[in-house]
């Protein structure tokens, strides 16, 4: 499925569904569906339909301006880039091991990030999906919506984003955008007062993320033919772990590649060799690279990132709470890889309590109210920085020359890696639930119910949130439009 | 110099001064601020950035340049004079490429310390988007000229202080820009030292100690607590920098 639905043979003589903009994701991306005279789609993409061009434009800045500027490229998880760039520099400047204080302070502001995102993305974004169904009335389809239904779920929800961003600037001055880890270190400590303002809360944000994993799991529970087998394609898994006991990692770590029975293909890859084991495809359609394993190539090859990747991937969970929740995840599947797109949302709030309990226990170490913050090494001229963002594997590649300027960049970004698995998991959905039927709004929102569910950030920058926005048009053989709908987000 | 001082008035209120000084002097040394770029108390004044325009008997003057009058009526912190400083700040944003977002200097810069001071909401004109590269050839100071309004503080002094002559503004109008004095044109082959006065007096982000990128947290930069009216009133070089 994942490539049968690519390329359709006749694509001239078929009508033309688009979904544009996909809504309720970051960024802009649009689906069109090619669909023949008996209603069967024979060809399903999702397309990316924006152009950055980070890459280019930070040659020739001076390299400890990067991990600030390249922060830019989002809105919602800017200090991915942040911390994932001030990595790939700390191997510049040779710093293999940052203080304890360094190194603390980034991983704190690290799970502020992972807490808030996920948060913002189960809450915000699909909650109203999976509370009041796939095809229900879109007026109620949104935040708002599951505010007046599920007051408790809302006010939790926001409270859990609050929170994570309220460590974010404790950490790093702001809450969107601000400047705390820098190469070789950090420039600031947590200040007693923040600290204790945290603290003071961090018992109830594990309660309150412990209710949003039962909620999900509750979901699941309740239709798991639909919460386990919509968009599923099976593919290989890639997160990092940690190096010694394979644990879930998502500051730094090496990297391990999964097939899709759960067999090892790759572990122990350092961060800064990705290059030797990821390549990437273009494709004309779309923007946005389709990466895969080399050894596979890109039609065996292919993986995904993020939640579901991560939680499958490491051997345990280092906090109580989140490890029995994965425990109870991996039971549920009687010990199998479960691909199905909706259940990046039951590993993404296993993941979201993982956050909660880290913070909540790393606020006791001293270390993050004093100690050194910056380190030194012997000056290198090129750096990987490898960070699991809340949406997957984030890689950011730079060189640097004898000046000092950037002289070359690589970003991998994570929705870069799921881009196969949302384009298979469209392609399943659209065959299974649109094929052959008159297409509805509702049935049109089981595409993006799907492509969601990977939380994708395709811009890295924006998000659409509330009303679908959505334009069809009808285009008749011969490519003549005979009809068009559209509506305003 | 007169022993009993006269006075002008500067917003209606009477400000005492002696001969010679200038309005904005006189101002400065009765606490009141003017808001300034070019000007520095070590140096004469300069009169090219204009943001000390006030309005006196009906004209637009420097008041950094202009010799404080007795029983003249100065206009400067009014809906009028804000209005015309507000524009040249935002003329100097476009004629630049300034991305305050990831620039070094935020936070320390009196450019962006005043254009908040001066509520300043929206760029206005036209972006010129100019193409500057970097010259990032001396090991110790980067020179991002993107950044540069022409003050010509590290022209003087190079050249009055530091004895070394090291920076030029060159050609004239729109295309006034500035040089390195080396026949490279490279700051790497001259004889500049990031302990000279010039690589420590830029008003903005053009002159910077290099592999030294946000060293100071957002909270504690010069200008996030306290704006530049009040700490260039306190420091001693009327910087606050």
């Amino acid at each position: 499925m994942s490539f049968e639905l690519e390329t359709a043979s006749n694509r001239e003589s078929l009508r033309r569904v688009a979904i544009d903009p996909v809504s309720r994701v970051e960024g802009h991306g649009k689906v069109t569906l090619l669909i023949d005279d008996a209603g069967e789609v024979q060809e399903a993409r999702l397309h990316i339909v924006e152009f950055r061009g980070f890459e280019v434009f930070i040659q020739g800045r001076p390299y400890w301006e990067v991990p600030v500027m390249v922060q830019r490229l989002c809105g919602i998880c800017p200090v991915s880039h942040h911390l994932a760039a001030s990595k790939a520099f700390d191997r510049v400047l040779g710093v293999e091991r940052l203080t304890a204080s360094a190194e603390k302070l980034r991983r704190l502001m690290h799970y502020g990030q992972i807490l808030q995102s996920h948060a913002l993305h189960f809450f915000h974004l699909s909650s109203p999906d999976l509370l009041f169904g796939f095809d229900a009335d879109v007026g109620k389809r949104n935040i708002v919506g599951v505010a007046a239904a599920e007051p408790e779920v809302a006010k939790q929800g926001i409270g859990l984003r609050r929170f994570g961003q309220q460590v974010i600037e404790a950490t790093a001055g702001k809450r969107v955008h601000g400047t705390g880890a820098v190469p070789g270190g950090v420039n600031r400590h947590l200040s007693t007062t923040d600290r204790d303002a945290l603290k003071a809360e961090s018992a109830t944000m594990v309660e309150w993320a412990r209710g949003a994993v039962r909620l999900v799991r509750r979901l699941h529970e309740a239709d798991p033919e639909r919460y386990f087998h919509f968009g599923r394609e099976e593919s290989g898994l890639m997160s990092l772990v940690r190096p010694a006991d394979g644990a879930l990692e998502l500051y730094d770590g090496v990297l391990r590649m999964r097939d899709a029975d759960g067999s090892i293909l790759l572990d122990g890859v350092s961060d800064q060799d990705y290059h030797r084991i990821i390549s990437e495809e273009v494709k004309p359609w779309s923007y946005m690279k389709f990466p895969y394993a080399t050894h596979l190539g890109p039609e065996r090859g292919w993986y995904k990132v993020g939640p579901l990747a991560r939680v499958q991937n490491c051997d345990r969970i280092t906090t109580p709470f989140a490890e029995a929740e994965r425990q109870a995840f991996r039971d549920q599947a009687n010990g199998s890889i479960r691909h199905g797109a909706l259940a990046y949302h039951w590993t993404r709030m296993i993941e979201m309590l993982h956050a909660a309990e880290l913070i909540h226990d790393l606020l006791d170490d001293p270390d993050l109210i004093a100690g050194e913050r910056m380190a030194d090494g012997q000056r290198g001229h090129e750096g990987v920085g490898i960070i699991e963002a809340p949406r997957g594997t984030l890689i950011h590649h730079y060189t640097v020359d004898e000046n000092d300027l950037v002289q070359w960049c690589n970003l991998i970004v994570s929705t870069t890696h799921n881009n196969q698995a949302m384009n298979a998991a469209v392609r399943q959905v659209a065959k299974r639930y649109l094929s052959g039927k008159e297409l509805t709004e509702g049935l049109l929102n089981h595409i993006e119910v799907a492509i969601r569910a990977f939380d994708p950030c395709l811009s890295c920058a924006t998000h659409a949130l509330g009303r679908m926005p959505l334009q069809l048009e009808l285009v008749g053989p011969g490519g003549r439009l005979l009809d068009r709908l559209s509506r305003d987000g | 110099m007169r022993d009993t001082p006269q006075t002008f008035l500067l917003d209606g209120v009477p400000v005492p001064f002696h001969e010679g000084q200038t309005i904005l002097e006189a101002a400065r040394a009765a606490g009141r601020y003017i808001p300034h770029l070019c000007w520095h108390p070590d140096f004469p004044p300069h009169g090219s950035c204009k943001l000390c325009i006030v309005k006196v008997g009906g004209r637009h003057v420097s008041s950094c340049a202009m010799p404080a009058r007795a029983g003249a009526e100065v206009e400067s912190d009014t809906p009028e004079m804000n209005g015309e400083r507000r524009a040249l700040l935002q003329m100097l944003f476009v004629e630049g490429n300034h991305f305050c977002p990831s620039c070094e200097k935020s936070g320390h810069c009196q450019l962006q310390a005043l254009a908040y001071d001066l509520e300043m909401m929206t760029p206005r004109f036209n972006h010129f988007y100019p193409d500057r590269p970097v010259d990032a050839s001396h090991p110790d100071v980067l020179l991002d000229f993107n950044r540069c309004i022409y003050c010509e503080l590290c022209v003087r002094a190079s050249r009055d202080k530091d004895g070394k002559s090291i920076f030029a503004l060159t050609n004239r109008g729109i295309h006034k820009h500035l040089v390195v004095n080396a026949e490279s044109g490279r700051l790497g082959d001259t004889d500049f030292s990031g302990d000279d006065l010039a690589a420590n007096i830029c008003p903005v982000g053009v002159i910077l100690r290099k592999r030294v990128g946000f060293a100071v947290p957002i909270g504690s930069r010069t200008y996030d607590a306290t704006p530049i009216r009040v700490v260039a009133m306190q420091s001693e070089d009327g910087e606050g920098a």
